[in-house]
Formats: C-alpha cells, sequence, structure tokens
C-alpha cells in the first residue's frame, strides 16, 4: 500500500511525530511504501537541525533525516509553516533577507500543494497529531 | 461585524481545466477547533484555499468548537489577531461548496445556522458521520 504521512505537531512537545516515525519504519519493514511524509503546523519543527536534545534521549530530527536516507523518503516541511515559524533552507533564508539557515539534511521546504498531491497520489493519508 | 475583512487570496489558477485532473478524490476537511486559541483554523483554511486548485471533490466539516470558526461578528481586536473569518465567504469562489456542521455540537453552543456568516447543512452526528465513511481522505485539524 501507498501511505502518505502527515505530521502536525512538533518534536518532544508532542507524540506524534514519534508515532509517525514509527508508522513510517514499520511500514517500510513490511513492503509498503510511503509516498511523503508532510510537516505541517508546528510539526516543521521537527526538521531543524539546531535541536539538541539530551544525549540519552532520542534524536527526533536526526532519526527522521536516517530514515530519508536509508529508504529515499521525501520529507517537506510546509513553507506556509516553516516561515512562521523560523524555518528556512538557503534559498528560503536568503529570499526572505535572514543571516541564517536551519533545515536539517534529508529535509525540505516546498509547498501546501505537496500534501493535497500526496493525498491524491496514494492509497491513504495518515494524519498525526492532537 | 468587526474590522474591515482582509481581502481574500486569489482564486486559484484554472490551469487544469482543458484536461481536467487525472485523479478525483473525496476530500474532507474536519475542522474541530475554536478559530483562535491555536493556529490549526487558519492553516486548515490555508490548506483548503491551496487544495481547491487540484479540483478534488471538497467538503469542509465543523464539529466540536470548530463551529465557532463559522460565528458571526467575530471581533479579534482585544487579542491582536487577524479576523480570517471573512475568508469562509470567499470559499464558494474557489467551489467549495460543501459545507457540513454538526446540528449537537451548535446546539451544545446556542447557536443556529443563523448565527454563521456563510450557508451550511446541518447534519446530525450520525449523517456527518455518514458523510465522513464516504470520504476518500479525511484531514482533521
Amino acid at each position: 500500500m501507498k501511505f502518505a504521512i502527515q505530521v502536525n505537531e512538533g518534536p518532544y512537545q508532542h507524540q506524534a511525530s514519534d508515532s509517525a516515525y514509527h508508522f513510517t519504519k514499520a511500514a517500510l519493514a513490511k513492503g509498503h511504501e510511503i509516498y511523503r511524509v508532510f510537516f505541517y503546523h508546528d510539526g516543521v519543527n521537527n526538521g531543524t537541525r539546531l535541536a539538541t536534545p539530551p544525549q540519552d534521549d532520542r534524536n527526533i530530527t536526526k532519526r527522521w533525516g536516517e530514515l530519508a536516507e536509508t529508504h529515499g523518503l521525501d520529507l517537506v516541511l510546509c513553507v506556509a509553516a516553516a516561515q512562521r515559524r523560523g524555518i528556512a533552507d538557503r534559498d528560503e533564508a536568503k529570499r526572505h533577507g535572514k543571516d541564517a539557515d536551519n533545515v536539517a539534511p534529508g529535509f525540505h521546504i516546498s509547498g501546501l500543494g505537496q500534501l493535497v498531491e500526496a493525498a491524491i497520489q496514494s492509497d491513504r493519508l495518515m494524519v498525526f497529531g492532537d | 461585524m468587526s474590522k474591515a475583512p482582509p481581502p481574500p487570496p486569489p482564486p486559484p489558477d484554472d490551469f487544469d481545466d482543458d484536461e481536467g485532473p487525472e485523479i478525483v478524490k473525496r476530500f474532507l476537511y474536519v475542522n474541530r477547533r475554536a478559530p483562535y486559541g491555536s493556529i490549526y483554523a487558519l492553516e486548515a483554511l490555508e490548506v483548503v484555499l491551496i487544495g481547491a486548485a487540484f479540483d478534488q471533490d471538497v467538503s469542509v466539516a465543523f464539529i466540536g468548537d470548530g463551529v465557532y470558526q463559522l460565528k458571526k461578528g467575530q471581533d479579534t481586536a482585544g487579542v491582536e489577531m487577524k479576523n480570517f473569518s471573512p475568508t469562509y465567504r470567499a470559499l464558494e469562489m474557489y467551489d467549495v461548496e460543501k459545507l457540513y456542521v454538526e446540528r449537537e455540537s451548535l446546539v451544545a453552543r446556542g447557536l443556529t445556522a443563523e448565527d454563521l456568516i456563510v450557508p451550511v447543512e446541518v447534519l446530525d452526528s450520525d449523517a456527518l458521520g455518514a458523510v465522513m465513511e464516504q470520504q476518500d481522505v479525511v484531514l482533521s485539524f
């Protein structure tokens, strides 16, 4: 089956990103396809490379990036949500005259259309949030 | 009504009109939260507006505190947030015309369809459940 994943909450504050990660990993292990993981609302905060969780805790951003690298996942941070919350890749930072960018490896910024398109192209959209 | 409404964003391009979309799915956006207090309602509306460009079969449901999103006379001056409620009136321009409101949620809050800024179809919980059952994609906010 082909899944699209939507993550609506930030890391650590809420379990949504953890649950989405475990679901994604389990689905891949069972041979399913993950069409895209789309981070919306505070979910875009999963994609900052500046997060430094305690060393004895899981690193949510890093493990999403690693999963993406291993399986060629498409991890998309919503551009509108990211702009509001100070999440920017190099292009976005330049466009808005910011002095830094902070998107983690494996993630990229794109539009809300990517969420709708993923829902159209997938068999199921799984929404993880509050 | 409150302050001058913000201008609605431009309607979607009709770039697909010649060929039509390859796949048409039934999309239901479920709004469960009050318009202010969290950003879910505003960002849900942004998805609906962007999604309209994809020419899908779209419905929007309002349940629980989500019915307050459509309440007439919202005045956000005190909380210094943008009153985005006029944008719901623009949904029709985007061919988003199926708006459902759960009757029980209205009644529990002392509201009727007359209190809402757009025409809606008021459904009781069972009927709304049946609408949900018919969908291909349900996005919950």
